[in-house]
């Protein structure tokens, strides 16, 4: 099993602070990552430096080998290769759901139209959304939104899938068909870094669990190691919190 | 189910009484808008009326067969006013997007177009509009330019181009602006370069949210397309001055001013409506 990602000694920081020092995180092919951590601990940055939409200050990242830290590289072309999803949705109001599912296959992959909309129907049909296709964002409900989004990352076929905090923006009900969405996602073979606060979740999808303190990955192993038996103190007065708020 | 229950429901006796009182209220509020504005309009008019100046001001500003004389020179002059609006209003749509990409871009090589847009933005926003005039139209004449015309009312609306770009750049500048980083971030995610990210994401929601005040800088523009008359250019303002100073009636000017508002009002109430849909739109607590 080749692996997809690899963090290599990350460091970030913005300005004084620190935010992720380090850092260093093995992906294989077909398994989920899931990162958990208390808000500011990282979780966020690390998925957006993998994107390149942050730049680290020390470290390597390599995508299927190639290291895709050195800025000499094409960061629109290792952006194809990648899909994220962002909390807050981040669909483009101004398009229906079906030409923000089809813009990138369009115009950055080159897909004929015909073929692009053939597939988001494939994809909208398979996650009960067909009917939506021809509706503005803002006509949908927030999980409907959020499942467009993975939708629109998945047209694509990325490499890797990374979804940060996802279901954060959404009530109880609404999270359920997120969660479905990515589980079906996972059982796929898709290889998936998840930043989430859904404990639960974790533990069904979780091939590896990662807790985050202050930039860096105190505590490591499966969601049984990590969440049901920490070893780390700081990793049990989390989880203590989490248990405490109901989340668990 | 909720279907059901709607069509199956008719208001309580309670509901009928409440409307009933909302009528009440709405009828005495309309009667009470009446009167103020029947007491308030009607004093001015007295006011105006029995001034001890009024004959003269009437004979010299409202002589209505005068006015019907002068109305086809003033509407002809008028027609050149709304050609000077519509093609001076396309060239400056053009460059003013132009100038705001040239000062929203980050690329290393558009480094200098950066800097020239900002300066000309800076200049041609600043310095009054009648004084650009001023200088294009008899300016460019005196280089001798071979290959410019010296045409005044092509001069003239190279002037007014000149510096509506650079108010209208602002403010599609501003539109772009607007629009958060999670789009742009969404689009560069996908794989989309930052031009086309520009292009299919950020341009097409900057414009729709500048159609407001770019319609307000479109009714200036028709009113300011006047201030060309200076170059000598025969349009509305000029008509009425050279009729008005043949007889020293100012009727003409009201004449020319009625034209312009004509055309103005309308286009002012359009653009308030296009605003009112856009913020009940956007707002989710539209009724208050």
């Amino acid at each position: 099993m080749s692996n997809v990602l690899e963090l290599v000694n990350i460091r970030k920081s913005f300005g004084d602070e620190l935010v992720l020092s380090n850092l260093s995180l093995t992906v294989p092919e077909h398994t989920a990552t899931v990162l958990i951590g208390a808000s500011g601990s990282g979780k966020s940055t690390l998925l957006r430096c993998i994107n390149l939409l942050e730049s680290i200050d020390d470290g390597q990242i390599f995508l299927d080998g190639q290291e895709i830290s050195d800025p000499l590289i094409n960061v629109d072309d290792v952006r194809r290769r990648l899909g994220m999803v962002f909390q807050s949705f981040n669909l483009f109001p101004h398009k229906t759901v079906l030409e923000n599912i089809t813009l990138s296959p369009i115009k950055v992959h080159g897909k004929s139209k015909d073929e692009a909309n053939a597939h988001a129907m494939h994809l909208l049909k398979r996650f009960d959304l067909a009917d939506k296709a021809d509706q503005y964002p803002d006509r949908l409900s927030g999980g409907q939104q959020q499942r467009v989004a993975i939708i629109r990352s998945l047209a694509v076929s990325p490499r890797l899938l990374l979804l940060d905090e996802v279901t954060s923006a959404l009530d109880p009900v609404l999270v359920n068909e997120v969660l479905t969405a990515v589980r079906d996602l996972k059982s796929d073979g898709m290889t998936m870094v998840l930043a989430t606060h859904e404990m639960g979740f974790a533990t069904q999808v979780a091939d590896e669990v990662c807790f985050l303190e202050s930039g860096n990955i105190v505590e490591r192993g499966t969601a049984e190691q990590v969440l049901h038996n920490p070893q780390n103190p700081k990793t049990q007065e989390f989880l203590k919190r989490v248990h405490q708020a109901g989340r668990l | 189910m909720s279907e059901k229950q709607s069509s199956a429901w008719s208001p309580s006796s309670r509901e009928i009484q409440r409307r009933k009182s909302r009528r009440a209220i709405s009828r005495k509020q309309i009667g009470i808008a009446a009167a103020s504005s029947i007491l308030v309009l009607g004093t001015l008019l007295v006011i105006l009326v029995t001034s001890p100046g009024w004959e003269t001001v009437k004979a010299t500003f409202f002589d209505i067969d005068y006015g019907k004389e002068v109305f086809p020179t003033v509407v002809k002059g008028l027609w050149i006013n709304l050609q000077l609006t519509f093609i001076g209003g396309a060239a400056i749509g053009v460059i003013a997007l132009g100038l705001a990409l040239m000062r929203t871009t980050k690329s290393p090589a558009l480094t200098p177009f950066r800097f020239l847009a900002t300066a000309y933005v800076d200049i041609f926003r600043g310095a009054p509009l009648i004084l650009i005039i001023l200088l294009v139209g008899f300016g460019v004449p005196a280089l001798g330019l071979r290959g410019v015309s010296s045409n005044v009312i092509f001069l003239g609306t190279v002037a007014v181009v000149l510096t509506y770009s650079a108010y209208v750049a602002e403010v599609i500048r501003s539109g772009i602006l607007s629009i958060h980083p999670s789009q742009r971030a969404a689009a560069r995610s996908l794989g989309l370069t930052s031009g086309q990210t520009m292009r299919f994401v950020v341009l097409p929601q900057a414009i729709r949210r500048v159609v407001p005040p770019l319609l307000n800088d479109f009714v200036s523009l028709l009113k300011d397309t006047g201030l060309v008359s200076i170059l000598g250019v025969t349009d509305a303002v000029r008509a009425a001055q050279i009729n008005a100073s043949r007889t020293f009636n100012y009727t003409p000017y009201v004449v020319a001013a009625i034209l312009f508002l004509l055309i103005t009002i309308p286009l002012t109430r359009y653009t308030d409506r296009v605003i009112r849909q856009r913020t009940s739109a956007q707002n989710s607590e539209g009724a208050i």
